[in-house]
């Protein structure tokens, strides 16, 4: 479990997060939601120990995230952001071997290979397996992103807006594969999300982030209602029900 | 795997090939001499080249760009400050007052006083952040090069020209005496680097990558830029400003090997960096007879590439 505990970031004046606190349930998805600036992006920063904060801890089973070595901290946790350009002479499955550095640094054993393997074959890269990065389209590139993550093979995965410039067809196909890596593997996932249908169709909970405070955390039936997201978003909304699914009308 | 190595192996050898031209060509008069002479002079190239070879790939990954030499934290700007500083206090009593070794020893601390000083500056500022750093080095190395410019106007020229023979890159008023010492500081960067390298190809995937991945990325960061700090240090005192080089040097590199491997790029840019500055000393002493320096030479053709980078690059 991911325990957040009373964690404060401010840039200056500007206060991003005031004493946050939450206990993000193991083995489900739980969806980040709010304005632009709410603070999502930096509260998933902190969660992962890319950003300090200026108070307040992050417990990870239990244990605070800076009393883990960082080398096993990232075989329990793995962070992927959004802008992900890489400009090396990079194929496909050399990236997905780095998600195994954290286990050994660079030589990979014949287990290490066939994790790599499978996180190639989970994603369905093994046609470009051998092609370079710079030569995939966008859903291919965040796919392979996803497959080293899948590679590092972490109980909880944090992912920073993961369907940024893909069309629908490829974050669809992003979010089945996430939905997929909770049920099956029972993966913990974490993940800012800006598209409120997508966040309702497929997480678990929601945590609603407004005014560098967190508004509402809830199973998502409860938190995708007019009432709540009109709160968090100041703007009108309408929820149609279609097959036991929420959708809703913003437009 | 395969090709690179049989490329590293050929660049091994034709690296032994400019090697024992240097050594060997137009051998006449005292022989002895002659190649003892020549022999201190490879070794401060081979030295020379490697350092900055190696220091300006690394610096180009933690940096993530492929246009910056170590230069930019402004490790020559301070070395030309100290040098015209001490010209203006003691005028031509310089060389009495001070000895070469003497000299060597202070600016290799200055330009290291002044590394730690900004890394500490940054880092302890929670600032944490790489470009922040360039960036104050940038400044700072502006300043200190227009105070030596402001500072050299207020010479006379015979003392000007103590400055200025030790403002361009030479080989050749090198004191051999100091190569032992710049030898063993390298060849103790190297031991301590050995043991972080396994992270450099990591780190070229920028800091959120590397910590994901585990990598306590700001002491390796730091320890890093020490080595750097310390090869540009110890090259600049010895011969004088030529990390410009590194660009040229480190874009070969990626051009003739493409992979994101350090275990070959390592290898490979420090080989290329040697035959580059072995060929180039070669060309100055035989062909121009030594009416230019390797600054000069350097400084042309590394700034014509520069250009062509810069012109048809897509990204940097």
């Amino acid at each position: 479990m991911i325990e957040v505990k009373d964690i404060s970031r401010s840039y200056g004046e500007k206060v991003i997060l005031d004493e946050i606190s939450l206990s993000i349930p193991k083995g489900k998805i739980t969806s980040l939601i709010g304005s632009n600036g709410a603070g999502k992006s930096t509260l998933l920063s902190i969660i992962s120990r890319l950003l300090k904060q200026n108070g307040g801890t992050v417990l990870l089973d239990s244990r605070d995230i800076e009393a883990y070595k960082t080398r096993i901290l990232a075989r329990h946790l793995s962070i992927l952001k959004q802008a992900n350009h890489v400009d090396l002479k990079l194929t496909v499955r050399e990236l997905v071997s780095f998600g195994r550095f954290p286990y050994s640094e660079g030589r990979l054993t014949a287990a290490d290979e066939e994790k790599v393997d499978q996180a190639i074959r989970y994603l369905n890269l093994s046609e470009v397996a051998g092609e370079y990065m710079d030569e995939l389209s966008g859903g291919q590139k965040q796919r392979a992103f996803l497959a080293m993550v899948v590679a590092q093979d972490t109980d909880y995965i944090l992912l920073d807006e993961p369907l940024n410039n893909l069309d629908m067809k490829h974050a669809v196909q992003i979010m089945k594969t996430l939905r997929k890596l909770c049920d099956e593997k029972g993966k913990t996932i974490v993940m800012v999300l800006h598209d409120i249908n997508f966040a309702s169709q497929y997480s678990d909970f929601i945590v609603a982030l407004k005014d560098s405070r967190v508004a509402f955390f809830d199973a998502v039936d409860n938190v995708i209602v007019p009432e709540v997201l009109q709160n968090v978003f100041d703007m009108e909304f309408k929820i149609v029900e279609t097959d036991g699914k929420k959708i809703c009308n913003y437009y | 795997m395969k090709k690179s190595s049989t490329s590293i192996a050929l660049l091994v050898t034709f690296t032994l090939l400019v090697a024992a031209v240097f050594l060997f060509y137009d051998l006449t008069g005292n022989r002895e001499y002659v190649l003892e002479r020549r022999g201190y002079k490879l070794a401060a190239l081979l030295l020379v080249a490697w350092s900055i070879g190696y220091s300006s790939l690394v610096f180009q990954t933690l940096t993530g760009n492929r246009i910056l030499t170590p230069s930019i934290m402004g490790f020559e700007a301070v070395y030309l400050l100290f040098q015209t500083l001490i010209v203006f206090l003691y005028g031509d009593k310089t060389f009495r007052v001070l000895t070469e070794s003497h000299n060597f020893g202070w600016s290799v601390l200055m330009m290291l006083g002044f590394a730690v000083l900004i890394y500490l500056f940054v880092f302890r500022r929670e600032k944490n952040n790489l470009y922040f750093l360039l960036l104050t080095g940038l400044i700072l190395g502006t300043l200190f090069t227009t105070l030596s410019s402001f500072v050299q106007m207020l010479l006379d020229p015979n003392e000007f020209s103590l400055v200025e023979a030790r403002i361009f890159a030479t080989f050749n008023k090198m004191n051999t005496g100091l190569l032992g010492y710049a030898a063993g500081a390298g060849g103790l960067m190297l031991i301590l680097a050995l043991k972080y390298h396994k992270y450099l190809d990591v780190l070229a995937l920028g800091r959120e990558q590397a910590i994901n991945l585990g990598v306590n990325y700001k002491r390796v960061v730091l320890v890093f830029l020490f080595i750097i700090s310390v090869l540009v240090s110890v090259s600049t005192a010895l011969v004088g400003p030529i990390t410009f080089f590194g660009i040229l040097v480190t874009n070969l590199t990626y051009e003739l090997f493409k992979t994101y491997r350090h275990s070959v790029l390592l290898p490979a840019c420090g080989l290329i960096s040697c035959i580059t500055l072995v060929a180039g000393q070669f060309l100055v002493e035989r062909m121009f007879n030594m009416t230019t320096t390797i600054s000069i030479l350097i400084n042309f053709i590394g700034g014509v590439y520069f250009l062509y980078i810069l012109l048809t690059a897509k990204k940097l």
